[in-house]
């Protein structure tokens, strides 16, 4: 099954400056899985997700991305791979347009496929269509993510990443938005969900994975994790 | 003053304005994209003017060396940016200011070794060497409106370029988020190579097209350099807008203060001073706008 594999980190070990922040952490996503990837602020949640994107490349341990090793590829490699990412704090351009920030990065998938196209976006993200001709810094938080996700989506990727998917958005927008991730499950792209609310999370994952202070305590799928709330109160706080 | 008088020293000075356009957009593309301080910018300039001259005694045409010029400043942008500039791009403003005036240093060596250091001039080519009557005594020469056409004509390719343009898209975006540009999928440092080429390019070719108009001389580079920085400054940085807008100002007010006479209190001011006049119209730019007359678009 390895070519399902999309990307495969294999011990870990990643550091800012001097501080050792991820410990030997071993994370794998497959063709058409969703990961929920959890665990308290600081935990490393953020740093294990730039470790497989390229944007922090881990000191030691390796990152293969199908098969290939891509530890230290440049960060629009790794996109080129099929892989998109929706950052904490979404990274709108604020200087583009709504339109300019959807099309810049457009483009077929690895393997020239085009499923998702400007309309299709638009169809299922229609407070973007009102709002085409606005510059970036001009939307509401809700509409912020909305645009980051179709943004991430037109490049056709095979794995979309999410990190803090609906982090301070008010409850009505953040249902919308995982409505929203759940029609794309549906479609077959594989996801990495980082969220703090653990019931949505556990709704939409196959498996999930538990990080504290840089390690994996727990990895498997919603029930196990719901079936240890003692646990669950030391590593979420929940 | 005499209206057609009046009306060559307009078309000089606008004439003067877009050649400095071109030359500073290069120099705020640079600062608003990468965020490097080029220092080095007024020398591509000069090594412009010098390969105008040199190329047009090689290859017997203007026309010729100017397309070998273009060539061959694209590379020398793109060589320059892979061995010196890439490293300056997360470095502070220091850094920045002492290699590139580094590069000033090392440009103007090469000149003295391989061109010397005479001062030169190059012919207007045949083809664009009249003039046209503006009256029946006051001619202008051809030359000069076509080098005015062609700054017009690259002003509108890079404000299209930019904004309209995927390129230009991802070149705004990477100017404001790089981490982001890049996990789109986007070759960031592909595209700052081209961005850096293409205003070295620009700061050669604007050297290679004022050859003809002006002397080709080994300060040029500095001279140019300082006032592609009022301009920039006024401009607001990183502005292109803005850089255009003040290039223009620029070129006008140092025109018409060669020309105009302007006495006060007893003191002539004007021409006497008209060195000095880019400077005030910087100092009352600043002082009524800090952030120059467009704050950056680019960032
Ligand atoms: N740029 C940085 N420089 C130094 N330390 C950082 C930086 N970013 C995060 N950290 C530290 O790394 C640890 C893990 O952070 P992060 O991966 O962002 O956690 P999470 O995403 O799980 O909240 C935290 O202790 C945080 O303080
Ligand atoms: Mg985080």
């Amino acid at each position: 099954m390895s070519s399902d594999i999309l990307i495969e980190a294999r011990g870990i070990h990643a550091y800012y400056g001097a501080s050792h922040i991820l410990h030997g952490v071993d994370f794998t996503i497959r063709r058409g899985e969703t990961i929920g990837l959890m665990g308290r602020n600081g935990m490393g949640k953020t740093t294990l997700l730039k470790s497989m994107l390229g944007l922090l490349p881990p000191r030691e341990g390796n990152v293969l991305v199908r098969g290939s090793d891509m530890t230290r590829a440049a960060p629009y490699r790794v996109a080129r791979a099929g892989i998109a990412y929706v950052p904490e704090g979404r990274g709108i351009f604020p200087n583009l347009s709504v339109r300019e920030n959807l099309i810049m990065a457009a483009r077929a998938g690895r393997d020239g496929r085009n499923d998702w196209t400007l309309d299709l976006v638009l169809a299922t993200f229609p407070r973007l269509r009102e709002r085409l001709k606005h510059g970036g810094q001009q939307l509401s938080g809700g509409e912020q993510q909305m645009l980051t996700i179709a943004r991430a989506l037109l490049t056709n990727p095979d794995l979309l990443i999410l990190d803090e998917a609906t982090e301070g958005l008010a409850p009505l927008v953040a249902q919308e938005i995982w409505r929203i991730l759940h029609r794309i499950r549906q479609t077959g792209i594989s996801s990495i969900i980082v969220d703090k609310n653990l019931s949505a999370v556990s709704a939409i994952s196959d498996r999930n994975v538990v990080l504290v202070k840089g390690q994996v305590v727990f990895e498997g799928d919603s029930d196990s994790l719901r079936a240890q709330p003692d646990s669950l109160r030391s590593w979420l706080g929940v | 003053m005499d209206p057609t008088i009046f009306l060559i020293q307009l078309l000089n000075g606008v004439q003067y304005g877009l050649l400095l356009f071109l030359v500073a957009s290069g120099l705020t593309l640079i600062f608003g994209i990468m965020g490097v301080i080029n220092l080095a910018h007024g020398s591509f300039y000069m090594v412009g003017a010098y390969l105008a001259w040199s190329l047009t005694q090689a290859l017997g045409s203007f026309w010729l060396a100017l397309a070998a010029g273009i060539v061959l400043s694209v590379v020398l942008g793109m060589l320059l940016e892979w061995l010196f500039i890439r490293h300056l791009y997360r470095r502070d403003h220091l850094q920045q200011v002492l290699l590139t005036y580094g590069l000033i240093l090392v440009f103007s060596e090469l000149r003295s070794i391989l061109w010397g250091d005479d001062v030169h001039g190059v012919a207007v080519p045949a083809m664009l060497s009249g003039s046209i009557a503006l009256t029946e005594t006051l001619a202008y020469p051809v030359y000069r409106f076509w080098l005015s056409a062609i700054c017009v004509l690259l002003a509108g390719l890079m404000y299209y370029l930019i904004q309209h343009t995927r390129l230009g898209m991802m070149i705004r975006a990477g100017a404001t988020n790089r981490e982001m540009t890049q996990s789109l999928g986007i070759d960031i440092g592909l595209l700052y190579r081209f961005v850096f080429a293409f205003g070295v390019a620009l700061a050669a070719f604007a050297g290679m097209i004022a050859a003809p108009v002006s002397s080709v001389f080994p300060g040029m580079g500095n001279q140019v350099l300082i006032l592609c920085f009022v301009v920039v400054v006024i401009g607001g940085l990183g502005s292109v807008k803005g850089a255009l807008a003040a290039a223009l100002l620029i070129g006008l007010i140092d025109t018409f203060g060669k020309v105009v006479e302007f006495e006060l209190a007893g003191f002539q001011v004007l021409p006497e001073l008209a060195g000095m006049s880019v400077f005030v119209m910087m100092a009352i730019v600043l002082l009524w706008r800090p952030e120059g007359l467009f704050s950056r678009r680019l960032r």
